[in-house]
């Protein structure tokens, strides 16, 4: 076991991360993320990390140039840059020289706070800032002080810039290449020495704050950028999925391949058999080309039993989790505080509302993929994946192997959104590639990918609150009824036990719940819809719970506030006073909050008739991992119920910005997914399968449809927060308030109608 | 098996008439630049240039193009020159990058003929081809970046007018 950072010159730097794991693994524990076992002979994927060789965090080539492997996945939010950026920072390397590359599934690269290599939850800068400044600055150390042998000056006289190691006396100097060249470069730091490293402070940031151009940007304008779907291999076939009508349950009866043999290259009509829970009744027609795949794929004729969910809608599932929320002893407590029952009973003002989210889908551009290849004892699985370490064991579960024959190939992801947590594009190409002894690669259609997403579940929350003779927020109970996706996953360590400790709960269904406004009385439950858990294998949506939490929370607070005959973002003001445990996330959301309205010129323009803003905050998906963002939302609403959105103005504050572009990108993309699940984005279930195949009919928003979206970062010098995901949370609601403000009408299900605002604006 | 003329060099594929042009130039060609998104022609992803319109090669056969000149992302500007391309650097416009190539290609069918497009043309030119991380209003800046440098290479003639 090697506790050491080394140095060696003749073969790339080598930095330990094993130090780093020790170090921060208490930190880990502290966030309430912990070490991954579980099932699927994951556990034994993830009991490896204790044996293996330190990793390899970057390197430095003799030609100067650092190449930085990163273990997260990148689907276009750019963190394998930022990754260099911030050992850039540390090293004092020149932007130019720095390069990337991505790791597979090698828990050598494991997130030295999550134990596993899983990208998501808007995580990945928070958790690796102090990893990758601290492995900049120990490679920086160490070619300093071997420049400073080289030179014959003392190391503390010596100053690094842009790759260049300079002593200002003798004005001598040396390149990272020359020192590297050298064979001088030696240094070992033991966990405590890297520990008490000290890094600078912002003041002395050179290259944290700066929007450098981000690497993975000229190979993605030129068609060279490799994402998994162009995997290559020698003597590859292809395979196109069957799926069976509904999502989940059935069974395959029968299967005629007499129509598929006709096809030229047709090969073989492969049933999965599918233990990993991806899905049921599934089927890959392999074939010498696509095309050919596509063709023997249409002509099989498949008969299926459609099983236990064949009658499962939409409308069922919503039904179920009324019954669900109606009974007093469902779901598990995610937050208790004080007496709800008590204060609401004494309240002024009781108010009572349904909130719901429709099922979406992910849709990333590109759709699901894997080429799969066993090569002696070992599965090659190439696929663009956002949980490399879960995907690996799946891969090895359909293969029937232990996890550590199984080596994932990272490509750039086409787009993740939280799809590509999921593992299920290896069953159909590891599978076929065993039953046809060649590589296969299987590319989902758009229609498999669509039918087959694990979607964000359709959602039901209830909420009943009290104000006090004053308008005060007494008391709130929150019901949220939904799939619960992270349990789907099977990993017990994703679940949370309840504040009462009677069970082990989702808290990927109630995150943000658990908000940062003061209210002293204040309940938050749990419960798990298992017609849905069956009927629709849900997912990790970008956002994941909050999506559906804070437009619960941020619409009632918006009827709290008119009720109480008080302006909606001034109501908010006042309940987030950084009381208790909310001191410091509280004032940080509020002055958010603050910012977006001076900015959006809230309360001051005079709107038309019809017209309205709107005003939602929020923080991220746990309270310890937060961001703060607040959306002042300016619309326009038709006699008829039409909304145009006219303008989304945005604050967020992000604590440190590592690449200010970087998160400008993020939040202008964060914004506008918000606003196609608030308007244009709904799937819907019928018979057991989801009805929308394609983009004529689940209509994520368009160029046309793009309102002006105004972005604010606040970077106030706090530690570094994540990006991807909050502003996507804050639109909906902002939306909904704002069209509530321009005709009075007030809708409580995602997406939003004419028909459901024309609805309202008569009632 | 259709002769066909990709970025100006002849090849000849092996593939059923009917086969999509986007299959034949990815997974015969290896040439894989253009991408595929929904097979429908509803995304954009798979756009090339045939005779130097923008079509979608999902929805185009291969026979349907044979001796026409066709033209992908790999071809457009050799190391990513085009005016386009460059403006997508400087508006650091991709995120995950899939959608890009037909974007690129989208927008370059536009401006080959209009140098000067309103914000209102480049938008009904762009509708069709969705970004899932939705960069729209980069892409749009990075259009009008290229238009202007294409403007100014032209010594400010008017290319509407020609």
């Amino acid at each position: 076991m090697n506790k050491q950072v080394k140095i060696t010159n003749g073969e790339p730097t080598d930095l330990s991360r094993r130090t780093f794991l020790i170090g921060t693994a208490a930190a880990g524990v502290t966030l309430g993320y912990a070490a991954i076992p579980g099932s699927l002979g994951l556990d034994k994927a993830m009991a490896a990390p204790a044996k293996i060789d330190p990793s390899v965090w970057y390197s430095i080539a003799p030609d100067g140039l650092i190449t930085v492997t990163v273990g997260k996945a990148d689907m276009g939010q750019h963190i394998a840059s930022t990754m260099a950026q911030m050992v850039a920072e540390e090293l004092g390397s020149n932007w130019k020289d720095m390069r990337v590359s991505l790791s597979g599934n090698d828990p050598k690269f494991n997130d030295p706070m999550l134990g596993a290599l899983i990208t998501g939850g808007s995580w990945s800068t928070m958790m690796n800032f102090d990893a990758m400044s601290r492995a900049g600055a120990a490679g920086r150390i160490a070619l300093t002080e071997a420049a400073a042998g080289m030179m014959g000056v003392p190391a503390a006289e010596l100053t690094v810039r842009d790759s260049v190691i300079t002593h200002a006396k003798s004005k001598k100097s040396k390149t990272f290449a020359e020192v590297v060249k050298s064979g001088k470069v030696t240094k070992t730091f033991t966990p405590d020495e890297l520990k008490a490293i000290k890094l600078k402070t912002p003041d002395q940031y050179s290259m944290i704050g700066v929007s450098v151009p981000q690497l993975d940007i000229p190979f993605k304008v030129n068609g060279t950028a490799k994402y998994g779907i162009d995997t290559f291999l020698p003597g590859m076939v292809y395979g196109k999925l069957v799926l069976p009508p509904v999502r989940f349950g059935a069974t395959v009866k029968s299967v005629d391949d007499s129509a598929a043999k006709k096809v030229p290259g047709f090969i073989k009509a492969v049933v999965l058999d599918d233990k990993t829970g991806s899905t049921t009744g599934w089927i890959v027609a392999v074939a010498k080309t696509y095309q050919d795949a596509r063709k023997a794929a249409d002509a099989l004729k498949v008969t299926w039993d459609h099983g236990p969910n064949a009658n499962v809608s939409s409308e069922s599932l919503l039904a179920e989790a009324k019954r669900l929320q109606q009974k007093g002893d469902a779901g598990l407590f995610f937050v208790k505080n004080g007496d709800t029952g008590a204060a609401l009973g004494t309240a002024a003002k009781v108010l009572e509302a349904e909130y719901t989210t429709n099922i979406n889908i992910h849709c990333p551009m590109e759709p699901m993929n894997c080429t799969a290849h066993k090569e002696g004892d070992i599965w090659h699985v190439h696929t663009g994946n956002q949980f490399a370490t879960r995907t690996g064991a799946i891969a090895a579960g359909a293969a029937g192997v232990d996890p550590k024959y199984v080596v994932l190939h990272q490509a750039w992801l086409g787009g993740g959104f939280g799809r590509r947590l999921d593992g299920d594009m290896t069953v159909p190409a590891v599978q076929a590639a065993k039953a046809v002894g060649k590589p296969v690669k299987v590319i989902y259609s758009r229609e498999d990918d669509v039918t087959m997403d694990f979607s964000r579940p359709l959602t039901y929350q209830k909420i009943k609150a009290g104000l006090d003779a004053d308008g005060k927020v007494v008391a709130m109970n929150h019901d949220v009824v939904s799939a619960w996706p992270t349990k789907r996953w099977g990993i017990p360590d994703f679940l949370s036990p309840s504040v009462d400790k009677k069970g082990a709960l989702d808290a990927f269904t109630v995150n943000g719940a658990d908000f940062f406004y003061s209210v002293p009385n204040h309940n938050v439950r749990a419960i798990l819809n298992e017609l849905a858990q069956s009927a629709t294998p849900s997912g990790q949506l970008r956002s994941v719970a909050p999506g559906w939490t804070f437009w619960a929370v941020e619409s009632m607070i918006d009827e709290l506030a008119h009720a109480a005959g008080r302006d909606p973002a001034q109501f908010r003001i006042a309940m987030l006073d950084g009381a208790g445990d909310n001191d410091g996330g509280a004032q940080r959301l509020r002055n958010t909050l603050l910012a977006a309205m001076g900015l959006a010129g809230y309360g001051t323009k005079k709107l038309p008739k019809g017209e309205g803003m709107g005003v939602a905050c929020v923080s991220s998906q746990e309270r310890k991992t937060a961001s703060w963002t607040a959306c002042v939302a300016h619309v326009a609403v038709s006699p008829s119920g039409e909304i145009t959105p006219k303008k989304l103005t945005v604050a967020t504050d992000v604590g440190t910005a590592v690449n200010p572009d970087g998160i400008r990108a993020q939040v202008e993309g964060g914004a506008l997914w918000g606003l196609s699940l608030a308007l244009y984005e709904k799937a819907t279930l019928k018979d057991g399968g989801i009805e929308q195949t394609n983009f004529d009919t689940y209509t994520p928003l368009r160029m046309s449809q793009m309102p002006e979206v105004s972005v604010h970062i606040i970077a106030n010098g706090e530690h570094a927060t994540g990006v991807g995901e909050p502003t996507v949370t804050v639109i909906a609601p902002a939306i909904a308030n704002a069209v509530f403000n321009a005709v009075g009408a007030r809708v409580r299900s995602l997406p939003i109608t004419a028909e459901a605002v024309k609805g309202a604006m008569k009632a | 098996m259709p002769n066909l003329n990709i970025n100006g060099r002849n090849m000849s594929v092996e593939a059923a008439g009917d086969t999509p042009l986007l299959w034949v130039i990815r997974e015969q060609l290896q040439m894989t630049g253009t991408k595929f998104g929904c097979g429908a022609g509803l995304c954009g992803a798979c756009t090339v240039h045939v005779n130097g319109e923008a079509v979608r090669s999902c929805q185009t056969a291969v026979s349907e193009v044979a001796g026409k000149k066709i033209t992908t992302i790999e071809g457009l500007g050799a190391k990513g020159e085009h005016p386009l391309q460059k403006a997508w650097v400087a508006e650091q416009v991709p995120q995950c990058g899939y959608c890009q190539s037909g974007q690129i290609m989208q927008a370059a069918s536009l401006l080959a003929k209009n140098t000067n497009p309103t914000k209102e043309e480049v938008v009904a030119h762009m509708d069709g081809n969705l970004c899932r991380c939705m960069t729209y209003s980069r892409i749009q800046r990075a259009i009008m970046r290229a238009a202007s440098e294409m403007r100014t290479a032209s010594t400010g003639t008017d290319r509407r007018n020609t």
